[in-house]
């Protein structure tokens, strides 16, 4: 599938940069990974990709839906707080407010969520700065 | 299993460590079955069964047998595993009874006794037999009594302990049984005590593992311990156990790391947190670095030297059990590990150290794991080094960049004494690697050496990562390090190399649409560029940037400064364009035609406004915007007129063009939508569904090559289009946002005109929008001047003033002050000239321009209007009323009058099936001022009236009734009805029956009468006027009649004319009543009234009115004597089947021309039905002998008898032929057989000449009183 960024957010935010350049490369192992379990059957496939790669300062996990949109977090490697487990589930809970977007009949698949657009990227914007406040 | 199959074992610098087993006993009998023993143990596998659930091995079991010594036994606390001795044995041949009492029994008791002080229950004794030497002795006890005794003595309960081994060194079955027992007696006996001691220790380490929070708790001596355990794994070749200790140790010492970074410290780990002061990295060459292993057992050992040490240990084992690619996986891992918990425990690293032991310990791994694959497994297995080799560019690089080696200039003394300081930390090079020529340690002591020797081991190694990331599709990641490449050449000031990474790494990012790296990297290939001296592809990307809302307000203006800056510079060679495109300078918003129908006359304004968004951050002075125009002649003349103009009217003349997504060029975005359609196929012959499916409409659109989409970083293809044709806006400052920009341009040839290039020029900087889509195009037509004369209602109505509307369509003439149009009158249409009569001037689009008055002079011939001036590709409107005349009454003349009935031949089937209007036809001949040539008009007006006339008789008075019908929609108001007699017989008067006064005319001798007053006729109605007509003297044989009445529109109460009356005439004939036919039936006599069935008596009178007439002189006339007579046939005729005639029902006659003269006939009837009937019809024909010569020989009714009658038909008075024809008989009228024979005719009297007096009389029948049917057939 396409490989443009949806939604981009960083915290804190001088390093954007970076942190792009980062999840772009990343794609590469989403992609490595996704082909590697074409083979198996849908409902088995494990939708968490689980490590990507780690970076000497940074853990990249990734985890692709059905519809092969793509999540990609990066985590500071100090953080030792975040085990598979709760990585997994904030892999979870992305999907699910991404879900809800894509309910929303006034979003259109394939555009950037916004958070500027009240109703349909605020929640998901909320629900992602409610996650990463505990990462910071 | 088949070693050739297995690949092949690594090269293992393997402990050469085996359990330890004692000998005791006689050391020369051991010595001889020493080699089968260690040949035989290792050969047959055993199942190991573990405790704590570990799951059961088989197990080949080797041993280490050493003489048993009281020292080998292991004193209380030592936790040494490698040297415990695990079985002891006690080997001995005795089989003599006296020799066993005497020493053999001692020396074991003793061994016991060092076993038992010792607590070691791991022992077997094994008695050899030997049949030769027990031949030699003469007091032999039997062979089990030996045993038997040492059993008794020394196997308490443990019988399984003393073993015989029966001549061990023959070649006998009995042998070889003897030493499979043993074998499998001896390898139980050692599993059992790996599983006993090794339980033993496993349950001391654990122990002192939970001892791990008490103060004076040492990780190193723990792991000293657990690494014992890890060593006897290795040593039984349990390599997975083995590393299972590893990691253990690897997990408890990571969560120490952990915990002390969350402040829960352990005093041991302070040792772990000194400054690092060595970084040579790991060594994996050799199985087990003793140095590092003595340094954690003196707990002098670093962070670094534990996990070098550690690592080592697990690459190892890894290596043993041939998962070399874990070790890469594995060592990732440790790199990164490792600088996080340095970062976390605060040891203070030099600069650059770190750097240098992850680059050395990257290649380290690598060319471990290369000494143990061959080439064909490296290169499959990419995916689990290319990190390794990213990691160690990536830590050259900044090493590099540390030391000095990047910049221009080289190194400066700071450089180069922190590169001395980080050469010292790594110490010397290590024997194992000295002689390798391409060792970790040389290749960084030489990379950082020297610029050049950087920059080759960099490139190097850039380009093998480069490359290996591209062989396995990782290409982001390939363009990633290149564009790290990138930044060293730009560093390095050869721009020419980086160009060609950012540029891929650009595309990949624009590619897929991510926006920061975009903007990032375009800003370095835009510096790139400007090194690069690429004026065209630095002013593009600075355009793109300048643009670019990723970007500073600053930077922004900064990029679009370099713009503006070059295009004021002043160029070389003059008249040289840069063309870039125009989507990164503005973007066209829309686009706005005025006239908005974008179609306009030769000769005609245009102007388009279109709204240019600018994206630039600052204003821009553009000196001018230019659109390219293609002109192509329309074949479609039609799309050019002034009809089409008006029924093709945009909505608003706006065109919306798609924004453009400049950042987003990819898929998602520019790509159409899925055009779905279902698709069902039948099948041919009896359309049943054959396949169904969904076919997408636009694949070609959908599946086109992404990579050709992508390439709009080029300016390449992008042309200037140079046409004749083209609209220009000179300096206009272009806002930054929306800006509105007008092109005027007049109208030129006729044709289509298609922008199709939109440039805006600043400086010798031209911004191009190559194609503008959607296609806009606007029209230029040229038209001829046309006049259209059109009624105003649906048709024009004669008699009356009709209103005429004139439509002048000047075209490309300009009509000037005097032109007119010059009309030839038709002579029965006048043109009613209506003293404020105004033309409208209109321009093309029907907007009002102007209002004058029209002048209209006429004269006998022609009608002048004078055309209002009015410019080129206008239309004027005016309206002019016309009267068609009713035409002047011309004698004679029947076609061309008015209101007869038959004007115009081809309108007659119309007339009968409807009531269809007359119409005539005035043809009008326009002279117009733009042509030499006339224009013919014709105008068709309908006569609204029908008229019809009848001649009513009452004996011999008569009487004329005109009826006129209108059949127009029109109500009408009739006035002033006249009926003159314009024939020459002064004798007749025309009385009116409809008038109350009455006007005698004496003067024209004539007499008419007038109707003052005036009576509606509605639409669709008709109105009856009647006129007696009497006279003195003989009645003239015709009649002349002209009927005119005045009428006009009901609706309008003033016309400015007055109009001319409408007139009719008509001609009547043979009016005169000559005969009267009288019929009378009368009962049977006796009878009061008539009955059904029974006969009647009809008596017909028929009497002369007049003596002998003018009309009376033809061939049936004969005159004898005094008598004048002539024939006349009557016929008495029910139609109604009311009456059956009996016997004749004609005859005929010779009637006397003289008035009073009655001919009576008898007749009888009989009444078909009851009640008042009408009198059966009595006709009366006029007898005409074929031929004077013959008639008076021919006898009539022996000719009626026959049937063969020839009848004149003749107006409408004709008599039903079919009653004449149903008594027929074969012969026909005029058939051949009479052919030439003298045939009498009958001639129909005219309709005025009779006049039956009995019409309309009934007799009264009554039923017959025997109340049946009565059925009468008459012959």
């Amino acid at each position: 599938g396409a490989n443009y960024p949806l939604y981009i957010r960083s915290t804190p935010t001088e390093n954007e940069l970076k942190f792009h350049y980062m999840v772009h490369t990343s794609l590469d192992v989403v992609d490595e990974k996704i082909s590697a379990m074409g083979k198996a059957l849908v409902d088995q496939r494990e939708l968490y990709l689980g490590l990507l790669y780690p970076t000497e300062d940074y853990k990249v996990y990734g985890y692709v839906t059905n519809s092969k949109v793509k999540f990609v977090m990066v985590v500071d490697s100090s953080n030792t707080a975040l085990r598979d487990n709760e990585i997994r589930s904030m892999f979870r809970k992305l999907h699910n407010s991404y879900t809800d977007v894509m309910c929303n009949p006034f979003y259109n698949p394939g555009d950037r969520i916004q958070s500027r657009f009240v109703c349909l990227g605020r929640a998901f914007d909320n629900m992602v700065t409610s996650m990463m406040i505990p990462v910071c | 299993m088949d070693a050739s199959e297995e690949p092949l074992p690594p090269v293992i610098y393997t402990m050469e460590n085996k359990p330890i087993v004692t000998c005791a006993g006689d050391q020369n009998l051991f010595t001889s079955v020493y080699p089968t023993l260690s040949q035989q143990l290792p050969r047959e596998p055993m199942e190991w069964r573990r405790s704590y659930g570990r799951a059961p091995k088989m197990i080949h079991l080797e041993s280490n047998f050493v003489q048993f010594k009281e020292e080998l036994l292991p004193k209380e606390g030592n936790k040494a595993l490698l040297t415990f001795p695990f079985l002891h044995i006690y080997w001995t041949e005795c089989c003599d009874t006296e020799v066993y009492k005497a020493t053999v029994k001692d020396d074991l008791t003793k061994w016991q006794n060092v076993l038992k002080a010792h607590s070691s229950v791991d022992w077997l004794i094994v008695i050899v037999e030997n049949d030769a030497k027990k031949k030699n002795k003469t007091n032999i006890l039997p062979r089990t009594s030996i045993v038997d005794k040492i059993r008794n003595d020394f196997c308490n309960k443990q019988s399984d302990r003393c073993v015989v081994l029966s001549d061990p060194l023959k070649d006998s079955s009995r042998t070889q049984e003897s030493w499979n027992a043993f074998l499998t007696k001896l390898r139980t006996l050692l599993l059992m005590s790996f599983t006993k001691n090794l339980g033993k220790f496993e349950d001391d380490m654990r122990t002192l593992r939970e001892k791990r929070t008490e103060p004076g708790w040492s990780f190193c001596e723990y792991f000293m311990v657990q690494e014992e355990l890890a060593f006897v794994f290795e040593m039984l070749q349990q390599f997975e156990d083995a590393l299972v200790q590893y990691d253990e140790l690897d997990a408890l010492f990571s969560q120490y790391v952990v915990n002390f970074g969350a402040g829960d410290g352990a005093n041991w780990l302070t040792f772990f947190c000194q400054p690092v002061k060595s970084w040579n990295g790991l060594i994996l060459r050799k199985p087990i670095d003793m140095e590092k292993r003595e340094s954690i057992q003196r707990r002098e050992a670093t962070l670094l030297d534990l996990r070098s040490y550690l690592f080592s240990r697990q690459c190892t084992l890894l290596l043993f059990l041939q998962r070399p690619w874990e070790v890469a996986q594995r060592a990732l891992e440790l790199l990164h590990n490792c600088v996080q918990e340095l970062k976390l425990l605060e040891v203070s690293v030099p600069p650059g150290a770190l750097d240098c032991w992850v680059f050395l310990s990257c290649l380290e791994v690598l060319q471990r794991i290369e000494g143990c694959c061959d080439r064909a497994q490296i290169d499959s297995n990419i995916a689990h080094t290319v990190g390794l080799w990213s990691y160690a560019t990536e830590k050259l690089k900044s090493l590099g960049y540390l030391c000095g080696l990047v910049s221009e200039k080289g190194p400066n003394s700071e450089d180069l004494n922190r590169t001395v300081d980080l050469l010292a930390g790594l110490g010397a090079e290590r024997p194992e690697t000295a002689n390798t020529a391409q060792s970790p340690y040389k290749k960084l002591k030489e990379a950082l050496s020297s610029v050049e020797a950087f920059e080759k081991h960099y490139l190097d190694l850039s380009h093998a990562t480069i490359e290996m990331y591209t062989s396995i599709g990782r290409i982001r990641s390939a363009k990633f390090v290149g564009k790290d490449l990138a930044e060293f050449y730009m560093r390095k000031k050869a721009p020419q190399k980086a160009e060609i990474y950012l540029q891929g790494a650009l595309k990949n990012y624009l590619a897929e649409g991510w926006a920061l790296p975009i903007t990032h990297t375009r800003k370095q290939l835009a510096e790139c560029q400007k090194h690069l001296g690429q004026i065209e592809n630095y002013l593009q990307s600075s355009s793109l940037l300048a643009s670019d809302c990723h970007l500073t307000e600053e930077e922004r203006k900064h990029f679009c400064q370099e713009i503006l800056d070059f295009a004021s510079q002043p160029s070389d060679s003059p008249g040289h364009k840069i063309v870039l495109p125009m989507h990164s300078f503005a973007q066209l918003r829309d686009l706005h035609f005025d006239p908005s129908n974008a179609v306009v006359h030769v000769g005609g304004v245009l102007s388009i406004e279109i709204t240019m968004y600018s994206q630039m951050p600052v204003p821009v002075h553009v000196e001018q915007i230019v659109v390219n125009v293609h002109f192509s002649i329309e074949k479609n003349s039609y799309r050019k007129t002034a009809e089409w103009l008006t029924k093709h009217k945009t909505a608003n003349g706006i065109i919306n063009f798609p924004p453009e997504t400049a950042a987003f060029p990819v898929s998602q975005n520019s790509l159409p939508a899925l055009e779905l359609h279902e698709m069902l196929e039948r099948s041919p012959s009896d359309n049943s569904l054959n396949t169904t499916g969904i076919i997408c409409r636009n694949v070609h659109m959908l599946l086109r090559r992404q990579e050709s989409s992508s390439s709009l970083e080029m300016p390449s293809g992008l042309a200037l289009e140079e046409g004749p044709h083209v609209l220009r806006c000179s300096l206009v400052t272009l806002e930054p946002g929306a800006n509105k920009i007008t092109f005027r341009t007049q109208a030129k040839e006729p044709g289509t005109y298609t922008l199709r290039q939109l440039c805006a020029s600043v400086g010798s900087v031209w911004f191009v929008l190559p194609h503008i889509y959607p296609i806009v195009q606007y029209d230029v037509y040229s038209q001829e001047p046309q006049l259209h004369v059109e009624p105003l209602a649906d048709s024009l109505l004669a008699g009356i003033p009709q209103k005429v509307k004139f439509t002048v369509t000047t075209g490309h003439y300009t009509i000037k002050n005097g032109d007119s149009l010059q009309l030839s009158n038709a002579e029965a249409m006048l043109i009613l000239c209506p003293v404020e009569s105004r033309a409208v001037v209109y321009s093309n689009t029907r907007e009002q321009s102007s209002d004058a008055a029209l002048r209209i002079q006429s004269s006998d011939k022609v009608t002048s209007i004078s055309l209002p001036a009015a410019p080129a590709y206008h239309v004027i409107e005016f309206e002019l009323e016309v009267l068609s005349l009713p035409s002047a009454p011309a004698l004679g003349g029947e076609s061309d009058m008015l209101g007869t009935p038959e004007p115009h031949r081809k309108h007659k089937d119309k007339q009968k099936t409807g009531h269809c209007m007359v119409t005539t036809d005035h043809k009008v001949s326009i002279d117009c001022p733009w042509s030499i040539y006339s224009t013919v008009i014709a105008l068709t007006f309908s006569v609204p009236f029908r008229t019809t006339h009848a001649l009513l008789s009452s004996g011999t008075r008569k009487y004329v009734q005109v009826c006129v019908e209108n059949l127009s929609e029109l109500d009408f108001q009739l006035s002033d009805s006249y009926l003159v007699d314009t024939g020459d017989s002064t004798d007749l008067q025309l009385v009116p029956l409809n008038t109350q006064s009455q006007q005698v005319n004496m003067a024209d001798l004539r007499v008419s009468f007038s109707a003052e007053n005036r009576r509606h006729i509605h639409s669709k109605q008709s109105l009856f006027f009647v006129w007696e007509l009497k006279w003195t003297e003989e009645p003239p044989p015709s009649l002349h009649c002209r009927f005119s009445v005045g009428f006009s529109p009901a609706s309008e109460e003033q016309l400015s004319i007055s109009l001319k009356p409408y007139t009719y005439e008509f001609q009547v004939e043979n009016f005169f009543t000559l005969y009267n036919v009288k019929a009378e039936i009368s009962p049977p006599s006796g009878m009061e009234y008539c009955r059904t069935g029974s006969l009647c008596s009809l008596e017909v009178l028929i009497t002369r009115l007049s003596d002998l007439l003018e009309v009376d002189k033809d061939e049936a006339l004969t005159e004898s004597d005094e008598h004048v007579t002539t024939k006349l046939m009557y016929e008495v005729v029910d139609n109604s089947s009311n009456w059956a005639v009996c016997g004749k029902s004609c005859g005929v006659i010779s009637m006397p021309v003289a008035a009073q003269a009655t001919h009576r006939v008898h007749m009888e009837v009989m009444p078909l039905f009851a009640g008042y009937l009408p009198l059966p019809d009595v006709r009366l024909f006029k007898y005409l002998p074929h031929h004077s010569a013959h008639s008076s020989q021919l006898d009539a009714d022996s000719w009626i008898e026959n049937d063969s009658l020839s009848v004149d038909k003749h107006g409408d008075e004709q008599p039903d032929s079919s009653s004449l024809k149903s008594r027929g008989s074969v012969h026909s009228v005029c058939s051949s057989e009479h052919k030439g024979l003298p045939m009498p005719r009958l001639q129909a009297l005219p309709a005025g000449q009779v006049f039956n007096s009995s019409s309309g009389t009934q007799v009264l029948v009554i039923p017959s009183q025997d109340d049946h049917v009565l059925e009468v057939s008459v012959t």
